[in-house]
């Protein structure tokens, strides 16, 4: 396949089947490698939608500053996008986040805040929002509540998916800013409502989730919960647990998140069998585990990886 | 039915402190019910009306009770409850 740039090969991914983690030839799994994007991540697609969208509203001229809270992979892409287009980028990012992800932040020229790791992402947004307070001239793409995200996975990922898999019975996606499963989920309902979206959040250890008012937390304003039938939310352990599964069984070197959303479409998988229902369910793979390696999630046992990940944003 | 309730930091000062705490119940509300009645004040942080608050997330068994019937979602014994926060990612 041939592109003019790299910006331009975003999408189109590989969707492979899992034969040997799927139950039986009734119930498949298929891993939509969303990793193959041009910084490595699902972001790609959102990052790149939300810069043509503000170029194209007049927002974003070369020169410009952008701001952007994000907990790596959407800055990551943004960093790539913005030096290839003469933007300045500065991204806030919660302290207790690899330090894969701020060498590659750094590397492509992002500046980099650091926001209290008390709190993860909420923290990050809410400091985000008010430096866009202070900086009226920077321009915040905010990727929760940007319609351009989920609007690059209704004309992107979910037709993607519906072409290589017409018998799609599920999607299953990581829930963070809501952007892929906003955008796949109204395209199934609209196309092929019979398909059942799921919803795979990370469960952090209590640092994370802060001591600030519990009226304080925080949902992306992108958000419908009409869009998606279930949700779930996965431990570290469960993670650790399938992105090993999915190593031994079938080669597959993916994220942490992602073991999270394996997990929970193999939770589907489960409920297909016991009812013997045909399913073929589709899941994100997010990213590859590269950024994640310093986290030891991928070497020893299953409670040391655990212990390493307690108070750190994994996803 | 006996559960098991796990509570956040920020809620953990209706508890002594305690991360998890029993509970008994037919349905997710029934349960919040009981608790209040052992920890005075905690159900009101997490319901508001008849429904759960904006920013919290409740999890029976890993599953949001938002697609599972909200308050009325039942329970069965040894079933683990899980109150969050809601909070961001990306």
């Amino acid at each position: 396949m041939r592109f003019d740039s790299l910006l331009d090969s975003v999408g189109q991914t590989p969707l492979v089947g899992l034969p040997r983690l799927s139950p039986s030839s009734d119930v498949r799994l298929w891993a939509k490698l969303e990793d193959r994007n041009p910084t490595g991540s699902v972001k790609d697609r959102a990052a790149l939608a939300m810069i043509a969208q503000a170029e194209k509203d007049g927002l974003l001229r070369p020169g410009c500053t952008i701001l952007e809270p994000t907990s790596g992979n959407t800055g990551i892409s943004l960093a790539m996008a913005a030096r290839l287009k003469d933007y300045r980028l500065v991204c806030v990012l919660p302290e207790n986040t690899s330090e894969e992800r701020r060498q590659l932040l750094r590397m492509w020229g992002a500046e980099i805040v650091s926001s209290p790791a008390a709190g993860g992402s909420n923290e990050a947004v809410r400091v985000a929002k008010g430096m866009a307070k202070e900086h009226a001239d920077w321009v915040m793409l905010y990727q929760y509540g940007n319609p351009a995200n989920a609007e690059a996975h209704y004309t992107g990922t979910g037709p993607e998916i519906l072409a290589d898999l017409p018998e799609v019975t599920h999607v299953v996606a990581g829930l963070g800013t809501t952007g892929t499963l906003m955008g796949v989920g109204r395209f199934f309902r609209e196309t092929l409502p019979a398909v059942r979206i799921v919803a795979a959040e990370p469960r952090y250890g209590e640092l994370v989730y802060g001591l600030r008012n519990i009226d304080e937390g925080f949902v992306p304003e992108l958000y419908d919960p009409s869009l998606i039938d279930s949700r779930f939310s996965v431990g570290p352990r469960d993670a650790v647990r399938r992105v090993r599964e999915l190593l031994d069984l079938e080669g597959l070197f993916v994220g942490i998140s992602t073991g999270a959303i394996l997990h929970a479409a193999l939770g589907q998988a489960a409920k297909a069998v016991k009812a013997n229902q045909r399913a073929d369910i589709c899941f994100v793979v997010c990213d590859g585990g590269w950024k994640y390696l310093s986290t030891g999630a991928y070497e020893g046992t299953v409670d040391d990886a655990e212990e390493r990940l307690e108070g750190q944003v994994w996803a | 039915m006996a559960v098991e309730v796990k509570v956040p930091t920020i809620l953990r000062t209706y508890t002594g402190g305690d991360k998890a705490v029993p509970g008994s119940g037919g349905t997710l509300g029934e349960v919040f019910d009981d608790l209040d009645s052992r920890h005075p004040g905690i159900k009101e942080r997490v319901v508001d009306g008849g429904d759960l608050r904006r920013f919290v997330n409740v999890y029976v068994n890993d599953e949001d009770v938002r697609f599972t019937g909200g308050l009325d979602t039942s329970l069965s014994d040894g079933d683990t409850v899980v109150i969050l926060p809601a909070v961001a990612g990306g």
